[in-house]
């Protein structure tokens, strides 16, 4: 279901949690699907003995991953036309993700009016952790 | 993929599926075909990020396991190689940024040839890992009719030290 212009105002948000208490096989998922195998994201011995971190953490790319269900569930299936961000802080196992777009301007190009969103993903203690902006095609 | 390289990566419906569940999308545009045929764009399509998946169809992709090499994760030891990447509690590369331009949904049966440009490189001090320094890199993905289909752009950045809390 697409936005509509017509009942889209400055300041609308839409919320959803995007990972309640984000589980290690979660993390091996995105590693198996994605293809990145790097071990500081899904081998808890290399990550702490020999990479020095207090455990293994998400990818930047799987936080990213989550945060686009909250964006496309807002905007509509196939109607993206840009998403993108800055990875703030790492998510651990164990987090909990809210992904949060708040609409900052309706504008238009040749194909159409657009919604331009602020996009902004935070963990259980309000760290943000993803920080973007996405831009989706919109019906009038 | 290195500067100046290409990789063909064929868009398949199992692979799309696998990386919804990754990344918690229970959306049935991403495994249910007939769901899919009665909606606005008709087909299943791939999510939001699915061409980091692109990496699969990359034969010389340093984060995946060599058959027949040693691989810098945990086995008997807690690293396999004698000089690990990102090893030794510093220099460890990581994730800044990624920015993706659409220009048509994904869809099963796509073949996309993807061309890596180089970006920028820049440096800044950070507040909790050292120096830092950024690389970008540009992707460009092409449909079978040679349609320019999304760009992906990426950031990297080397910290002179182990980023966490």
């Amino acid at each position: 279901m697409a936005l509509r212009k017509s009942e889209l105002t400055t300041g609308d948000v839409h919320e959803q949690v995007v990972v309640d208490n984000l589980t290690r096989t979660q993390i091996v998922q995105y590693a198996g699907a994605s293809g990145d195998y790097n071990p500081l994201h899904s081998d808890e011995v290399f990550a702490t003995q020999v990479a020095g971190y207090p455990s293994i953490f998400a990818h930047g790319m799987l936080t990213m991953g989550l945060t686009g269900r909250m964006v496309t569930d807002y905007v509509g299936d196939g109607r993206l036309l840009r998403y993108g961000g800055r990875f703030r802080a790492q998510v651990w196992p164990g987090d909990t993700l809210t992904a949060r777009a708040e609409v900052t301007g309706i504008t238009e190009d040749e194909g159409g009016p657009v919604v331009e969103l602020q996009v902004t993903t935070v963990n259980q203690n309000a760290e943000e952790v993803f920080v973007g902006s996405a831009a989706a095609r919109i019906d009038p | 993929m290195q500067d100046g390289e290409s990789l063909t990566f064929p868009v398949e419906a199992g692979h799309i599926m696998l990386f919804a569940r990754a990344v918690g999308d229970p959306n049935p545009i991403y495994y249910d075909a007939e769901y899919a045929a009665g909606t606005e764009v008709g087909s299943i399509v791939a999510p939001p990020t699915f061409v980091q998946a692109s990496a699969q169809w990359d034969p010389g992709y340093k984060l995946r396991p060599t058959i027949g090499e040693p691989w810098f994760g945990s086995g008997k030891e807690p690293t396999g190689v004698p000089a690990p990447p990102g090893g030794g509690g510093g220099g460890t590369g990581l994730h800044a940024e990624q920015h993706y331009v659409y220009h048509r949904p994904l869809r099963p049966g796509d073949v996309l040839t993807a061309t890596m440009k180089p970006g920028r490189t820049w440096e800044k001090e950070g507040r909790r890992g050292g120096k830092m320094t950024f690389s970008e890199s540009v992707q460009e993905y092409r449909d079978q009719n040679g349609e320019l289909v999304v760009t992906a752009t990426g950031v990297g950045v080397r910290t002179s030290k182990t980023v966490g809390s």
